[in-house]
């Protein structure tokens, strides 16, 4: 072949190179921009908890750490201090008068101070935190057991679901509260806590004080900081956005297993 | 005309372009997810007091204004344009470590990535489930793949052959090379079901299957780091492939990973 020849064809290469590069970004953005194609991707997510559940088994154990791995500063990530009235006034306090009312799908529905919640049989783990941006973080965390609360309460057996709903304002208008939701399997589970300590202290107010849940099995922004309030429900369809979750109804998986 | 020889099975042209399509897009939101903390570390967690390996970040310089830059084992490197700091298809200046031309989605959009990245991980998984079982089944990986004594024994003459851009010709040319096969197989037997192991290590979920068995591979951040090594390994092999089907004919090696029908380089013949 002569030099111009070849030239021309690695023009051209380049460029069907170039032209099919192009089209295909433009294609996926125009998929995850239409209203079908992320129902198509969703299938991922189910498929993964469906095969995670299966393999793993409902009550298998998040693998727990020695004092050594403890990370130096656990980080904040998301809210680090909630921007809301009622919130400062319970802090100022030291949430001496903080209250955490669950109710919804429980035959005892009732209000727990924190020495009420401190009194509730309770765990410590040395756990690893793992965000959905991609960085780790390992904590020591102490908290009263979920399975204690819900046997206090009297979880009703048609509850699918546990919600919790926090004090951190998302948006502007202080309207979106984060909540999360969690199903059965992880509400019973021996390592599912809520935690009131961080590295043998108070927890701090930048990692969700005073309460946090402590989900081991899945990603951070499962792990609901500035609990307030638990409500045992059948379905979230009707709870804010209906995804069951402050970053579930912004696209995020509701199952983040992965 | 010289003659046409089947050469690649209907199953196999099936499960590459499926493999092409998926390995493309998982490469491309993973990055994309790789964004959204764009650190890679070695260990069980990311504050372990250590520094991370790699770092791609953007940053303000003194002389001139904000930088993109790459740091490496504490080496930096300017990165500006590409890695760091890059121009959206917008227009905007974006710190982000890896430019829009590479990622899907193509802005800063990590549920949409995940959400990618998981429904072609699944088809990644499965097609290569479907091919293992195929190729065993239709003796398709004794026949093909797995190189012969002889080949071995010649493997320092293959070597050369590659570095001279001499490739087979004649009856040899129906066969793949040792190198060749050697690829595939380090592809297909390591890099793929690594990638997807280490994939696995960073589901909080699936580290619970057996107490430990992420710290094998140097916990949860070093599987994360494994992960990201490996898909550019798999990157390496896809530009190595795709430049071997061009110098050794283009058109005839698509055509049978298209149609399956190869026309056999005729012999050379003695100048």
């Amino acid at each position: 072949m002569n030099d111009v020849a070849m030239k021309s064809r690695r023009r051209f290469l380049t460029r069907l190179a170039a032209g099919a590069g192009t089209l295909l970004l433009a294609g996926c953005e125009r998929l995850s921009e239409s209203s079908w194609f992320p129902k198509v991707l969703s299938a991922g997510e189910r498929l993964s908890h469906a095969a995670q559940s299966l393999v793993t088994g409902r009550k298998a154990m998040a693998q727990e750490f020695s004092e050594a791995d403890l990370s130096p500063t656990f980080r904040s990530n998301g809210t680090a201090e909630p921007d809301s009235e009622a919130y400062a006034a319970l802090a100022a306090k030291g949430f001496a008068d903080y209250r955490l009312d669950v109710g919804g799908l429980v035959g005892a529905p009732r209000s727990f101070s924190l020495a009420d919640l401190r009194a509730l049989d309770s765990r410590t783990q040395i756990t690893r935190h793992d965000c959905v941006e991609g960085w780790s973080a390992i904590g020591k965390w102490k908290g009263a057991k979920l399975s204690a609360l819900l046997d206090v309460v009297k979880a009703k057996p048609e509850a699918r679901y546990v919600v919790f709903y926090c004090a951190d304002p998302m948006s502007e208008d202080g309207k979106d509260l984060y909540y999360e939701s969690i199903d059965m399997d992880d509400a019973w589970h021996a390592q599912t806590i809520l935690a009131y300590e961080l590295n043998g202290e108070a927890l701090p107010v930048k990692n969700g004080a005073p309460l946090r849940l402590r989900v081991e099995r899945q990603l951070g922004y499962k792990h609901a900081k500035y609990v307030m309030r638990i409500e045992l429900v059948e379905s979230f369809a009707h709870i804010a956005g209906g995804n069951g979750g402050y970053w579930e109804d912004q696209g995020y998986q509701w199952y983040a297993g992965i | 005309m010289a003659e046409l020889y089947y050469r690649h099975t209907l199953a196999v042209r099936v499960m590459h372009w499926i493999n092409v399509v998926a390995l493309t897009i998982l490469f491309m939101s993973g990055l994309m997810i790789f964004n959204a903390h764009p650190r890679l570390y070695w260990g069980k967690s990311s504050y372990t007091g250590r520094p991370p390996i790699l770092e791609i970040g953007a940053r303000e310089s003194p002389e001139s204004g904000v930088i993109g830059y790459t740091t490496i084992f504490g080496r930096e490197f300017r990165t500006t344009g590409v890695l760091g700091l890059s121009t959206e298809p917008t227009g905007r200046v974006a710190a982000r470590a890896f430019p829009s031309w590479l990622t899907i989605p193509d802005f800063q959009w990590l549920s949409m990535a995940r959400a990618w990245h998981f429904f072609f991980a699944w088809i990644l998984v499965i097609n290569g489930l479907c091919y293992i079982v195929y190729s065993i089944w239709s003796r398709h990986l004794r026949r093909d793949l797995i190189p012969t004594r002889a080949q071995l024994a010649k493997i320092g003459q293959s070597i050369k052959d590659h570095l001279l851009f001499r490739h087979e010709a004649g009856e040899a040319a129906t066969r793949y090379n040792v190198l060749q096969k050697l690829a595939y197989l380090i592809v297909i037997f390591v890099l793929l079901p690594l990638v997807i192991l280490m994939g696995l290590a960073m589901s909080p979920r699936i580290d619970t299957l057996f107490t430990g068995w992420v710290d094998l591979f140097g916990g949860r951040q070093s599987a994360r780091t494994i992960h990201f090594v490996a898909a550019w390994l798999i990157v390496a092999f896809v530009l190595i492939h795709v430049f071997q089907v061009i110098v050794t004919g283009l058109w005839n090696n698509l055509r049978s990973m298209i149609t399956g029908r190869y026309r056999i380089p005729p012999e050379r013949s003695h100048e």
